[in-house]
């Protein structure tokens, strides 16, 4: 009995116990409101006492609100991604406490607004990318080459006869193209007269694109337009093999990766001949020497302590060619064109981050190039006439040899601090050396000219909320050849209008060199210049990208040669470039389907060179758009791609007009349709490409503008003259890639995911 | 007698409180977690772990459960800002590895945050966050060849990538099958660390037939 009351007053007093805990537990309400320093509602903020389980979230409206059972004086602790986590004391005594939380925005990368520069960027550390390896790849009409897709963003022109970017109403010499730091002075393949180049390299060298309109960063200079920079691959995922085959050319490629994936090798060659090409799809020109090229390159690559890579890229190409074209100065002649070039690039590359936010980034590259040109005239039998003592006949007849040095080196040194801020300064210098032998009836006339060129620049990124950021920056350069130096400011300003949407302000001065090969014997002139203005609206989210551009361009200082012989130049040239650009692109609103449209309006005149008054130039034309369709059937790998180009007509130059109606004439507008499809079979073990295209589908007539005679006239009394056309209305591609030892269609299926 | 026994029935009142607070706060988020439906629910279950793991400082499961419930949350709802998420869930993951390092449960969880961010855009993302998601597999079936959840990540991920490139159902299925078989071992260190994915991969098996 007694044990049994005892066991009746334990189980009592166990139950007083657990009461009593649950008393010591009364609750308080905790209740309150999160919001931002901007008066913006906070929801999905966490609310927590420190050190306790107690809690809860903020709902839609911001509030919040929860019961709690500790006690005395403790801290409140509200967070959410995206801001500075705040602490507040509170005493927990009484039935409620109300609190109210303001949190203060963190600078963040994600978030903030993006300092654009006016350019379009391409790689995938950053949001809003526009284009990419496989994107000029898959573009109809493009043929894989990263300057044809270019042509189809706004700003930059279509010139179907001259290779180039021509940016703005600027001239192809106006744009710099970058490699890893390091300028490409031969980007494109020799000129030929009448018709356009491609680019040397391939776009899958690259894994970022940077494409500027203008107004570029004070990182480089010497484009009074525009600027592409290139970054190359860093280390690759696999080893593999690589074998493509065409009508058009032969390659085989290797890149082997070693296990730790910690560096890589890799060579590869191309053989083009156009043999096979000509006879299946008759050219209007006579290639009396079949274009044949020979491409090699080779890279290697490792990475270091710490994070940094080291890189070199070699490449060497040779290549031949001949054409002939009726002569429009006497029936029954030919002029005839050959060209032998050899080209070689090669660049270095190294960064490396320091800690405490400092990175360097170190590059040098050389390069050469020789052009052996030679014009004749021939006779029906394809024989050089001798003298003729027609002036303009004998004068046709001339050979070049041209060659080209070019040593760069270059150091930038990066140092983040704050949130995301940067200051990026540095040192470059280039030397360039040509010579060149020009043989004519008149003579051979051997030049040289050489120019050390130093350049100091600076910027910083400065980002003053996540809504508003600026980028001053400036540059000086110095030209041992104009003995000139001169000091270029830059500046960006971008505001944030809401989540996906932003405004950019750009101002810059850029300078150029004038061409070399103008400067010879020259008296003194000064560094060419251009002032851009650019307002840029855009709205970019992972669906869709919508951008406006409206820019003004003052071309204050260009190059003017005199009409007298011999000629004398000056800085007296000047003109202007203004317009606004439209640019859409949707990969989101179809399945499987990406597209893009862009327009440009140009309005631009300019008097340089040798022209007699301030006029719109032959390579710009008033209006230009391009329509890019893309379709790919995941379950088939198949792919169809569609692009529209078109633009107003340009100006040419006709002698039977008299001179105060200097290029008053436009050619016919241009307007081409391209059609390409790609399937992405396997074939054995090997992973095929099979890529066919064709330009021109519906065979329109293209005129890029017209060569005239010196001296035959029509019944008219008119110098004759002939159309500037494509070799071929139509053209074809059609290729076959194997790759082994990766799967390089994992690249397909992961973008059609 | 007396006096002992109430100071024991005190103690063991007061001693039992103490002792469970913790696990019986992350039985009580388990079963909370079962029962959410909705994004918000999940999310709200994601913030009570976090607290756990924030009052706790030296458990890691509180952050893994967080992580997970904050990434399902935002697979659910499709309005979501899932690099906001990410940034959330890649905090949680960190202060999850400070406490226990190697595991496989957290890689699993990184190669699913990867998942999540690489369906934000896979055009431009599926190089660095594809690679992110398959090395997080790697390491997870490295450090814990037994663990079923990283095969049947992997199985998921897989199916939905077309045959011709290495995916597909028939690459899942073996997948699955390795999954459902080592789950048939699986035995969980305790009743608070992960034991799901049993049934969601005898389901994408049945799928896969």
């Amino acid at each position: 009995m007694f044990y049994q009351m005892n066991k009746m007053k334990a189980i009592l007093i166990f139950i007083a116990g657990m009461m009593l805990a649950g008393l010591l537990k009364a609750q308080v309400l905790v209740k309150g409101t999160v919001k931002d320093n901007k008066g913006r509602i906070l929801a999905g903020a966490n609310i927590a006492i420190k050190d306790s389980y107690d809690g809860t979230m903020s709902d839609s409206t911001g509030s919040f609100s929860f019961k709690t059972t500790e006690k005395g004086n403790t801290l409140l602790v509200a967070s959410n991604i995206g801001y500075k986590t705040m602490e507040l004391p509170v005493v927990l005594e009484t039935d409620s406490v109300v609190i109210s939380f303001i949190l203060k925005e963190e600078i963040n990368e994600l978030k903030a607004v993006i300092i654009t520069a006016g350019s379009y960027e391409a790689s995938d550390k950053k949001k809003g990318t526009v284009l990419k390896a496989l994107d000029i790849a898959t573009t109809a009409g493009a043929n894989a080459d990263i300057s044809a897709t270019i042509q189809t963003l706004p700003g930059a022109q279509k010139v179907g006869e001259q290779e180039g970017l021509f940016i703005r109403g600027g001239s192809a010499e106006e744009a710099k193209i970058i490699i890893d730091g390091t300028v490409v002075n031969n980007f494109f393949y020799s000129s030929v007269p009448g018709i356009s180049q491609r680019g040397r390299f391939s776009p899958f060298l690259f894994s970022g694109t940077v494409f500027s309109s203008g107004g570029y960063s004070a990182l480089y200079g010497q484009a009074l337009s525009s600027v592409l920079s290139l970054e190359s691959l860093d280390i690759p995922e696999k080893s593999e093999l690589q074998v493509g085959l065409s009508p058009l050319f032969a390659t085989v490629g290797l890149q082997q990766v070693a296990n730790n994936k910690k560096s890589s090798y890799g060579f590869s060659y191309n053989w083009t001949n156009l043999a096979v090409y000509q006879k299946l799809v008759p050219q209007a020109p006579d290639f009396f020497k079949v274009p044949d090229f020979h491409t090699a390159d080779m890279n290697y690559r490792f990475k270091t302590k710490k994070n940094g890579v080291f890189k070199i890229y070699a490449y060497y190409n040779s290549g031949t060619l001949g054409v002939r074209n009726p002569s429009l100065d006497s029936i029954g002649l030919w002029n005839a064109f050959s060209l032998k070039n050899q080209n070689l690039f090669t660049n270095l590359s190294f960064r490396q981050f320091l800690g405490n936010g400092w990175k360097i980034n170190i590059a040098a590259s050389v390069s050469y190039n020789k052009d052996e040109i030679l014009t004749q005239v021939q006779n029906q039998q394809y024989q050089a006439v001798p003298i003729t003592n027609i002036s303009v006949i004998d004068q046709t007849g001339f050979s070049l040899n041209a060659n080209q040095w070019m040593l760069q080196g270059r150091v930038v040194v990066d140092k983040r601090f704050g949130a995301i801020n940067t200051i990026r300064f540095g040192a470059e210098v280039w030397n360039n050396a040509d010579s060149s032998r020009f043989q004519s009836m008149n003579g051979l006339f051997p030049s040289s000219v050489n120019d050390f060129y130093k350049a100091g620049f600076a910027e910083a990124d400065l980002y003053i909320t996540n809504e508003l950021a600026f980028r001053p920056g400036v540059r000086i350069e110095h030209s041992s050849l104009l003995n000139k130096m001169n000091v270029a400011p830059r500046a960006a300003l971008s505001y944030k209008l809401g989540k996906n949407s932003q405004v950019t302000v750009d101002y810059g001065i850029f300078y150029q060199t004038p061409e070399r090969r103008y400067l010879i014997n020259q008296p003194p002139v000064n560094f060419l210049r251009a002032d851009h203005y650019i307002l840029t609206y855009q709205h970019i989210s992972s669906s869709y990208t919508f951008r406006v551009q409206a820019f003004y361009k003052d071309y204050l200082s260009l190059l003017k040669t005199s009409n007298s012989f011999p000629t004398t130049v000056s800085n007296n040239g000047l003109g202007y470039a203004k317009g606004v650009e439209l640019f859409w692109r949707d990969k989101k609103t179809f399945k499987n389907f990406d597209y893009w449209i862009s327009y440009s309006y140009l309005d631009t005149k300019r008097d340089y060179n040798n022209y007699t008054a301030l006029v719109q130039p032959t390579f710009a034309a008033t209006h230009s758009g391009s329509v890019v369709l893309k379709k790919f059937w995941v379950k088939n790998m198949f792919g169809v791609n569609w692009s529209y180009n078109w633009s107003t007509g340009r100006p040419y130059f006709n002698p039977n007009r008299s001179p105060k109606d200097f290029l008053v004439d436009r050619t016919i507008g241009y307007s081409s349709n391209n059609f390409s499809l790609n399937w992405l079979p396997k074939i054995g073990k090997a992973n095929a490409v099979v890529v066919l295209g064709v330009n021109n589908v519906f065979n329109e007539r293209q005129i890029f503008g017209y060569n005239y005679s010196g001296r035959l006239r029509d019944t008219n009394g008119d110098l004759i003259r002939s159309e500037i056309n494509p070799p071929a209305d139509r053209s074809f591609f059609l290729g076959i890639f194997l790759s082994w030892g990766v799967d390089r269609s994992q690249q397909n299926i992961n973008n059609n995911l | 007698m007396k006096k002992i026994l109430m100071a024991f029935a005190l103690f063991a009142t007061l001693g039992l409180n103490a002792q469970s607070k913790y696990e019986s706060a992350m039985q009580n988020g388990l079963s909370k977690m079962k029962e959410s439906k909705t994004p918000d629910e999940m999310s709200a279950v994601a913030s009570f772990f976090e607290r756990v793991g924030d009052a706790e400082k030296t458990q890691w499961l509180p952050y893994y459960y967080a992580a997970r419930n904050y990434t399902i949350a935002a697979f659910m709802n499709p309005a979501s800002d899932k690099d906001k998420v990410a940034e959330k869930v890649n905090e949680l993951i960190t202060k999850a590895e400070a406490i226990e390092n190697n595991n496989a449960e957290i890689f699993c969880l990184k190669q699913q945050v990867a998942v999540m961010q690489l369906v934000v855009d896979p055009m431009s993302r599926w190089q660095s966050y594809g690679a992110i998601a398959a090395e997080a597999i790697a390491k997870a079936k490295a450090i814990d060849p037994n663990n079923p959840r990283p095969y049947l990540l992997e199985g998921q991920y897989l199916m939905n990538v077309p045959e011709a490139f290495g995916g597909g159902k028939s690459v899942a299925k073996k997948l699955f099958e390795k999954s459902v078989e080592l789950f048939g071992n699986f035995k969980p260190a305790s009743v608070l660390h992960p034991s799901w994915g049993k049934e969601q991969a005898e389901q994408l098996l049945a799928a896969c037939q």
